[in-house]
């Protein structure tokens, strides 16, 4: 029995059970149960306030759970300071508010963790991150300061950066909220290409069209709780609970 | 070009005429103001005659000798400059002054060579140890010095090392106490709340005091340190506490997400403070870190009270003198003058911080 559990785990890019979180008497999670497998392309929704964010983020420690479980690319996240570090330079993270450090240059950016975190040299991680930053279309901003870019260049970066650590899952919480409507498209098509390429991603966004294109799997959340989970064809089209039914007249309607 | 350039010489020469008038307006515009301008002129030329005539033109200069100033109403510059070497390194033995004055510069040219932002990497630490350590040999001798005990040195060394040193070693104690004050360690963050609060609480003259007088009665002498010592971690642990607060503020403006997508890296907590941070939190504070540094500056004459001699006692002990008038306004002037000229010199550098910084983001 354990065996074949541990197998589980070992297939599984990310496997959650019955998670459970709380801050103070609000319960933010209720028995939260999901599996992510590898390659796997999940899009999270839900009314704000639904827990989809503090889902995500108990899954690189940026939140503490407090019941069940969360296995992350065969290593539970536990107390242990090791483990932790472990599965953060494995998950990338990609933040509503970019979170770049506005101190660093966009290259200092992208290179910062690969050389402190992996311990590469400096020249290697400066072709990886001029690498990435190609791939997301502005190598040339690589001597600039976060300041004097867009919210979309931004954001891009931040992928970039996030790239850089070579990770394999990548975490997107609301990516494109904090946009500007005309720079919504360059992020998601740079998470489009990420998905084309086969990279693990559990995505909480409000772009529908961006889930029906990319999306293995839509989970619904209310509550703290999985509502419904369903390939994107049959969730949009056939929606079997009624929350999901209202959230999306809602979020479709206008 | 060539045509516009003469063209516009006959232009300027009207402008020039219309914009000094602009300029004068404010100063003349009303009969009030031109009363004002008028009086505050007179005002200054007055005061500065007077200054002029006693500093200058009145002055006692040359040959530095008590004689020299017999029955001038002028500054008896003379007197400051025979007892230039007692102001400037106490009651250090005459014939080891150089190395007091080595002293000096040592920490200048260190305090200098460090100024420019490309010099911060790890080996400077070093490089500021190293010097720490030459500073305390040179002062104190041994290995082929002779032996000056700390009761024997005086003046701007003095001044120098304390500032230095207590700012040096609190600076760093700073930082942790800013952050553990911000710990979710509920040990750390007690500790380092009572240490700031308690030494945030007692006056500087009152630590020094404790250090000077209260400690001995309570420690054998074989545990006490250094008379110098005491008074340096006195004047350390002030600074430190200080230093937290001022630090701290930078710490809060810092916006969560920072230390979140540090850690999203796997950058642990110590390289997130000290490489995502620490760096922004410190530009930030700037303005205030300038203000608390130049306070301590001018705290280390606080030790006079338990019987350093700094740069003020060294000039207190050069006034009593018999042999001369006690020209202590002269005295003070150029004491005050180093003082200034060592606040100033950090406030300058702190604003040439904080432009560098404006500037690299756009």
């Amino acid at each position: 029995m354990k065996d074949v559990e541990s197998q589980k785990d070992r297939s599984a890019a990310i496997s959650i059970e019955n998670l459970g979180k709380s801050f103070g008497d609000f319960q933010a999670l209720r028995n939260v149960t999901l599996t992510v497998a590898q390659g796997e392309r999940i899009v999270i929704c839900g009314p704000s306030g639904s827990g989809k964010s503090t889902l995500i983020r108990t899954i690189n420690r940026l939140e503490q759970h407090q019941t069940g479980r969360i296995v992350v690319e065969g290593t539970e996240l536990t107390n242990d300071l090791k483990g932790i570090e472990k599965i953060r330079s494995e998950v990338g993270m990609v933040f509503q508010h970019f979170n770049l450090f506005p101190h660093l240059t966009i290259l200092e950016n992208c290179t910062l963790a690969p050389v402190w975190v992996r311990k590469l040299p400096r020249e290697e991680a400066e072709e990886t991150a001029m690498h990435f930053l190609r791939k997301v279309r502005i190598p040339e901003q690589a001597g600039k300061y976060p300041g004097q870019l867009s919210g979309g260049q931004q954001q891009r970066v931040a992928i970039a950066r996030a790239l850089c650590m070579r990770p394999r899952i990548m975490l997107f919480d609301e990516p494109t909220s904090a946009l500007d409507p005309e720079m919504i498209k360059e992020v998601l098509d740079t998470m489009i290409e990420l998905a084309d390429e086969g990279m693990t991603m559990v995505c909480v966004t409000h772009e529908m069209g961006f889930a029906q294109a990319v999306a293995d799997r839509v989970v619904f959340m209310d509550s703290g709780q999985i509502v419904e989970e369903n390939q994107p064809a049959a969730f949009f089209s056939a929606p079997r609970n009624e929350r999901t039914k209202l959230f999306l007249s809602q979020i479709l309607g206008h | 070009m060539a045509d516009t350039a003469s063209n516009a010489i006959p232009r300027a020469a009207g402008t020039d005429m219309r914009s000094l008038l602009r300029r004068l307006a404010p100063f003349f515009g009303t009969p009030l103001n031109a009363a004002l301008t008028i009086v505050l002129l007179w005002l200054m030329a007055r005061f500065g005659w007077l200054l002029l005539d006693w500093a200058v033109l009145k002055a006692a200069i040359f040959p530095a000798e008590p004689e020299t100033c017999a029955g001038t109403s002028g500054a008896c510059w003379s007197f400051v400059i025979a007892k230039s070497g007692q102001i400037l390194f106490g009651i250090y033995p005459p014939t080891e002054r150089w190395r007091a004055g080595l002293v000096c510069v040592l920490i200048i040219t260190t305090l200098v060579a460090s100024a420019r932002p490309s010099a911060w990497r790890p080996s400077l630490g070093l490089v500021w140890v190293g010097m720490m350590v030459v500073v305390l040999w040179l002062m104190g001798g041994g290995f082929g010095l002779a032996t000056v005990p700390t009761s024997s040195w005086g003046g701007l060394p003095v001044t120098l090392i304390l500032t230095v040193f207590a700012i040096g070693l609190g600076f760093p104690a700073a930082i942790l106490l800013a952050l553990g004050r911000r710990s979710a360690l509920p040990v750390v963050r007690t500790l380092s709340v009572l240490f700031i609060e308690t030494i945030r609480g007692l006056p500087l003259l009152s630590l020094l005091l404790v250090a000077s007088i209260l400690l001995p009665l309570f420690l054998p002498d074989s545990l006490l340190p250094d008379k110098f010592v005491r008074a340096l971690i006195a004047l350390t642990i002030f600074a430190a506490a200080y230093l937290a607060e001022v630090l701290r503020g930078g710490l809060q403006s810092i916006p969560g997400g920072q230390s979140e997508a540090a850690e999203a890296l796997g950058l642990g907590y110590w390289k997130t403070q000290r490489l995502i941070i620490l760096p922004q939190a410190i530009r930030i504070v700037i303005p205030a870190l300038t203000n608390t540094i130049i306070v301590m500056i001018k705290n280390t004459s606080l030790v006079l009270v338990v019987g350093l001699f700094d740069l003020i006692s060294s000039g207190k002990a050069a006034l009593s003198d018999p042999a001369w008038p006690a020209p202590s306004t002269e005295t003070f002037l150029f004491i005050g003058l180093i003082y200034f000229a060592l606040a100033f010199s950090f406030a300058r550098f702190a604003d040439f911080l904080e432009r560098s910084g404006a500037e690299k983001r756009g």
